[in-house]
């Protein structure tokens, strides 16, 4: 009985008896599916146009926000930095397409879902080798980034908003927004919609698949980037967080592999329902729950619905 | 194909040709350094095996060795796997160390009872089986200065004094934990437990997931919520600058935020200014001005031998590495003087760490003269519980702020005691010691 | 020329359906044999049999419980270190629970625990296929970590929250714990992957195997057919999770002699899907193949610059075994797609033809 109310009620009286730490709670949660959304849109991207489960988007992120505050270090101006780090995201975007996509055009799933596997060692390799593999600081004051935190007194409480967080809401807003207008309104964009539906199809009507390929990785690689500054700023920026990234996979169980509003709502789902779980329910077992509790969140929902939130109704023939 | 093959094989061929080969000249003293310059946790443990190893290449640079007998240093790579720590293990036993240092808890159980077996005296410096500082049952195993346990009563200690002296000023305080969620983290529980009924104070347990250690807001959002009059820290790696971070978005009164002894400046320093005020633990000295870090400077870093950017030398954990080595060169010289011989080997060094005796005269002629206490193993004690100040991040380094406190060895002592009995019973068959007993005394 | 079957002769339905019908497999196979059972114990330094020998087996072992589940039934597992674990921690709670009992029987059974657990976490592949079920399993590599360390029942409370192996003896002569010789290890290691890789060439040769793979093929077809779908699926994982739970037991038990939850995280389970897609997917000999080339190629990049008398910093190679691991990952998957085992086949065929090239 005891057990039942600490499960059912005691969590609600929490909840009820300090909203300021429920909204506070909420927020960080949603900053934190922000974060997830980002990855997993890279993933959605890629596995749109080019059919690529790419489990190298976490450890792009790495990467980029590596390259970032390398070349930063080595003495490169910030917002240079930044574009030299948006240049080596193309680069390996390029490099992507022509000796790992294009040699295996045509093979099943998961040989490419291996090969982006290889794709993960070399840039491990590669920016250990280059970087170095101690956590690096992000330059936050030097990329224009705001600092310190809005402090708001409601709900009989306090409720604190870190400006990076919330330049990060609105950044991923307006990436995503960008992205939505680019993929409507452009000629590439209406390509890149061709080739998500049909490979053949659009190859048939001139579009270039291996210049699509480019431009999505590359897209890709810059949301990866995005991504990399800001979980970089929120802790360091290391090899560590490739293990974050992987949070980015339930969320795509949840929205769909092939929706992008599936990535964001999912998102935000998992990033809010991690953090509830986690601050009310989480003590009842001891707590550090948040590992897996994404997982089974993800797990249960597809038993239910196993083509995720958005995801196209599977129809199966012989 | 075919080619592709052969070559493979013959490279194989040559790897396990190579591999027991080429053993250290017969008169070098073999000392391998297990480091993890890469891995999640490079950041802490680069500047480790640069103070391990510009020491013992300093030696070799400004003594010639230790006792004219030179010291052949390899690094092998664990990245802190403990699959590649054993491999590592593997591969230098054939080369007769005097000595191994996993700079791993994970890699150190494995090696526990490989020690005694392969007569490799396991130097587990801070970290590893708390219970291997008794050395009736562990009698191959060291783990100076001071064991976790010993690290926890300090911090209590401390924590007491801040708030005006005795450990009856605990009681009705409420004292937050927060640890790596694995077994480093976890072993001072049940002393904590124990603590906490004994002193009245309550405590708040903020685990991490070794996969979240840089997503710790759930955490800080309990540590809001029950706002402890301190927090503890066990972190590791990346863990640490998280949490320095996310108690500077907390606005946690960083003056009662003290940690164990493994964060760096680097681990404070991200979180800018607002970090000043975060204190750990510590048993020797976080700069440079030190004869013997002088010495490094001079014969190691300076003629670019080093690995070491020149700001590392004089930072908390290259000192730690520092540190690490002196115990290693003082057991080699120990070795030499109760054995007599120059090239000792791994069963002499064991003896030479529980005869170990780095007295304050001694400290002064390595020109280590306050950079540490003194410290003294015997075969009973392979730790030796030594006491520890607390250091103040002032927003760039860190600053002694207290005096030496020393651990509650009458609490810590008996648990020891109990565990490595348990240890022993646990493992049916663990040999009972047979190792003669060196120190008089 | 040497490799032909010509004038071999089946006078038998058993003797044409055996798993080697040619006489030079046979011959080959023992072959292989000796030398793994003679030969190396002969010239294998203890760094090759400690080092490089037992954790490969090991290894591939726990790569052909993969194979079974991805290869043959086509379901992608990324919680195959969990259930290592699984096996592992079982092992440990069965031997300190009942000391009595022999080793060897607690390493097997050990692995029926963790069949059982992967029943439970095979359950949602009925529902769901594909990557979807890939990331469904990493929900039980993640739950099943955290159960290692948090559940101290799991470990016998141990303060150090690390499972440690206590001297077993098998005839009198021990074959874990530290006094035990890496050979002894070796051939108990050996002796159990044979006969479980015997088995599981029977069982993916026989009629559950083709079942599975008229699963893997199509299964709405193989469903169609007459095939359940969910006795086969729970099935391949049972038998998965089986040969992971023995290979994770002999992992702690016979080559690390302790370990902590971090041995069986997530990126043990990445290792071996790598094994298994590299090796040859639905191919037993395959797994031997990835096994080797994942684990003993990353100790040659090591080795290599110190043996041909380079000198890199250790660290340096180690970023270089990465760089050059993925780049062989890529190169491997692009020369031949369908793994090592498929080049294998090939250099048969040709062996077969030779010398004419038709």
């Amino acid at each position: 009985m005891n057990l039942l109310y600490q499960i059912f009620v005691d969590p609600f009286v929490q909840m009820g008896a300090s909203p300021d730490l429920l909204v506070q709670t909420l927020w960080e949660g949603l900053v934190g599916g922000v974060l997830y959304s980002l990855i997993a849109l890279g993933f959605v991207l890629i596995f749109k146009a080019s059919g690529v489960f790419n489990f190298a988007q976490g450890i792009m992120m790495v990467f980029a926000a590596l390259t970032l505050v390398g070349f930063y270090e080595k003495g490169v101006p910030a917002p240079l930095a930044l574009l030299l780090a948006i240049g080596v995201m193309y680069l390996l975007a390029l490099g992507v397409e022509r000796i790992v996509l294009r040699p295996l055009v045509n093979q099943p799933d998961i040989m490419l879902f291996m090969a982006t596997f290889g794709l993960t060692y070399i840039l491990i390799g590669a920016g250990e080798l280059v970087f170095g593999g101690d956590p690096k600081e992000m330059p936050v004051a030097a990329l224009g980034l705001p600092k310190g935190a809005i402090d708001l007194k409601i709900l009989g409480g306090l409720v604190s908003l870190q400006k990076i967080d919330i330049a990060a809401a609105v950044i991923a807003s307006a990436m995503v927004a960008g992205l939505a207008l680019f993929f409507q309104k452009t000629r590439i964009g209406r390509a890149l919609r061709a080739v998500a539906d049909d490979h053949q199809a659009a190859l048939s009507v001139g579009i270039s698949l291996n210049q699509i390929w480019v431009i999505v990785w590359f897209t890709a690689g810059i949301v990866a980037l995005a991504t990399g500054i800001m979980w970089g700023a929120r802790s360091d920026v290391s090899f560590a967080l490739q293990v974050i990234s992987l949070k980015a996979l339930p969320v795509l169980i949840l929205g769909g592999f092939t929706s992008v509003p599936g990535a964001i709502i999912g998102g935000l789902i998992i990033g809010i329902g991690e953090k509830l779980g986690e601050f009310y329910w989480g003590p009842l077992v001891g707590g550090g729950i948040e590992s897996w509790l994404a997982y089974v969140i993800a797990l249960a929902f597809l038993l239910f619905k196993p083509e995720g939130l958005f995801g196209e109704k599977i129809i199966e023939r012989i | 194909m075919k080619a592709l093959k052969t070559t493979a094989l013959a490279l194989l061929a040559a790897t396990a040709l190579a591999a027991p080969a080429a053993p250290a000249a017969a008169e070098d003293i073999f000392v391998p350094l297990f480091t993890y310059r890469t891995g999640p946790f490079a950041g802490s443990g680069t500047s480790i095996a640069n103070g391990m190893r510009d020491y013992l290449e300093m030696l070799n640079a400004r003594d010639g060795g230790i006792g004219g007998v030179k010291l052949a240093i390899e690094e092998c790579e664990t990245g802190y796997d403990t699959k590649k720590g054993l491999e590592c293990y593997e591969a230098v036993k054939p080369k007769k160390p005097v000595m191994v240092n996993p700079w791993s808890t994970g890699i150190t159980l494995p090696l526990i009872a490989k020690a005694a077996v392969d007569k490799i005296p396991v130097l587990s410096m801070a970290y590893g089986l708390s219970a291997s500082s008794e050395g009736d049952t562990f009698p191959w195993i060291f783990n100076p200065p001071d064991t976790y346990w010993d690290g926890m009563s300090m911090i209590i200690k401390y924590i007491a004094a801040q708030e005006g002296g005795g450990l009856d000023k605990l009681k009705g305080k409420k004292i937050g934990y927060l640890y790596l969620d694995a077994g480093y983290g976890k072993e001072p529980l049940p002393f904590l437990a124990d603590l906490s009924k004994e002193l009245g104070f309550e405590t708040k347990l903020y685990p991490v997931p070794a996969a979240e250690m840089q997503n710790q807001s759930a955490q800080w959002l309990n540590v809001r919520r029950d706002r402890p009059d301190y927090m503890i820290m066990y972190g590791w790696g990346a863990m640490q600058p998280t949490a320095i971070k996310e108690a500077v978005k907390t606005n946690y009164p960083m003056e009662k935020f003290i940690s164990i002894w493994w964060p760096s400046e680097e681990d404070a320093k991200g979180a800018g200014k607002e970090a000043a005020g975060f204190k750990t633990l510590n048993w020797h000295a976080a700069t440079a001005d030190f004869p013997v870090i002088k010495d490094i400077e001079k014969h190691i870093v300076g003629a670019g031998k080093s690995q070491a950017p020149k700001e590392q030398v004089g930072t908390v954990l290259y000192n730690r590495g520092v540190y690490n080595s002196m115990l290693i060169a003082e057991a080699i010289r120990t070795a030499q003087k109760i054995t007599g011989k120059k090239a000792v080997t791994g069963e002499d060094v064991r003896r030479g760490l529980e005869g170990l005796n780095v007295d304050a005269a001694r400290l002064k002629e390595m020109g280590m003269e306050g950079f540490t206490g003194p410290i003294k193993l015997t075969c009973a004690d392979h730790n030796g519980h030594r006491p520890t100040f607390v250091q103040r991040f002032d927003g760039s380094k860190y600053v002694k702020v207290s005096d030496w406190i020393e651990p509650m060895t009458d609490k810590v002592g008996p648990l020891l005691k109990a565990d490595a009995k348990a240890y022993a019973e646990k493992n049916a068959g663990w040999p009972a010691r047979t190792e003669a007993c060196d120190s008089k005394s | 020329m040497f490799y032909r079957e010509v004038g071999q002769f089946k006078t038998s339905y058993a003797a044409d359906q055996a798993i080697f019908p040619i006489r030079q497999d046979r011959i080959g196979l023992a072959l292989i044999l000796a030398v793994a059972f003679i030969g190396i114990p002969l010239v294998g330094g203890e760094f090759m049999i400690a080092s490089v020998m037992i954790p490969f087996l090991i290894l591939a072992l726990a790569a052909i419980g993969l194979n079974i589940l991805i290869g043959y039934t086509g379901l992608i597992s990324l919680g195959t270190g969990a259930f290592m674990g699984v096996g592992a921690y079982a092992c440990y709670k069965l031997t300190t629970l009942f000391p009595g009992v022999n080793i060897i029987v607690w390493i097997v059974a050990s692995g029926l625990v963790s069949c059982a657990v992967g029943v439970v976490f095979g359950l949602p592949s009925l529902r769901i296929k594909g990557f979807y079920l890939a990331i469904a399993t990493l929900a039980a590599q993640f739950f099943l970590q955290w159960c290692f360390v948090r559940v101290g029942w799991l470990y016998n409370y141990n303060p150090s929250g690390a499972i440690e192996v206590p001297v077993h003896t098998l005839f009198g002569i021990p074959i874990t714990g530290a006094t035990a010789k890496p050979l002894t290890r070796y051939f108990v290691v050996l002796g159990i992957v044979v006969v479980m890789t015997w088995f599981a060439s029977n069982l993916v040769h026989g009629r559950i195997g083709r079942n599975w793979m008229a699963v893997r093929d199509m299964d709405i077809a193989a469903q169609l057919m007459g095939i359940r779908l969910l006795p086969a699926k729970l099935l391949a994982f049972a038998v998965s999770s089986f040969y992971a739970g023995v290979a994770g037991a002999m992992m702690v038990f016979l080559w690390l002699g302790a370990a902590e939850p971090e041995a069986f995280n997530i990126n043990e389970s990445f290792v071996l899907l790598f094994m298994v897609i590299i090796g040859g997917l639905g191919s037993l000999i395959g797994s031997f193949f990835g096994a080797a080339l994942i684990h003993i190629l990353p100790i040659i990049v090591r080795t290599a610059p110190n043996a041909l008398g380079l000198k890199i910093g250790s660290a340096t190679a180690e970023h270089l075994t990465f760089l050059i691991t993925g780049a062989l990952i890529i190169f491997f998957l692009i020369v031949e797609p369908h793994g090592l085992a498929r080049l294998w086949q090939i250099a048969k065929q040709k062996l077969r033809v030779w010398p004419f090239p038709y």
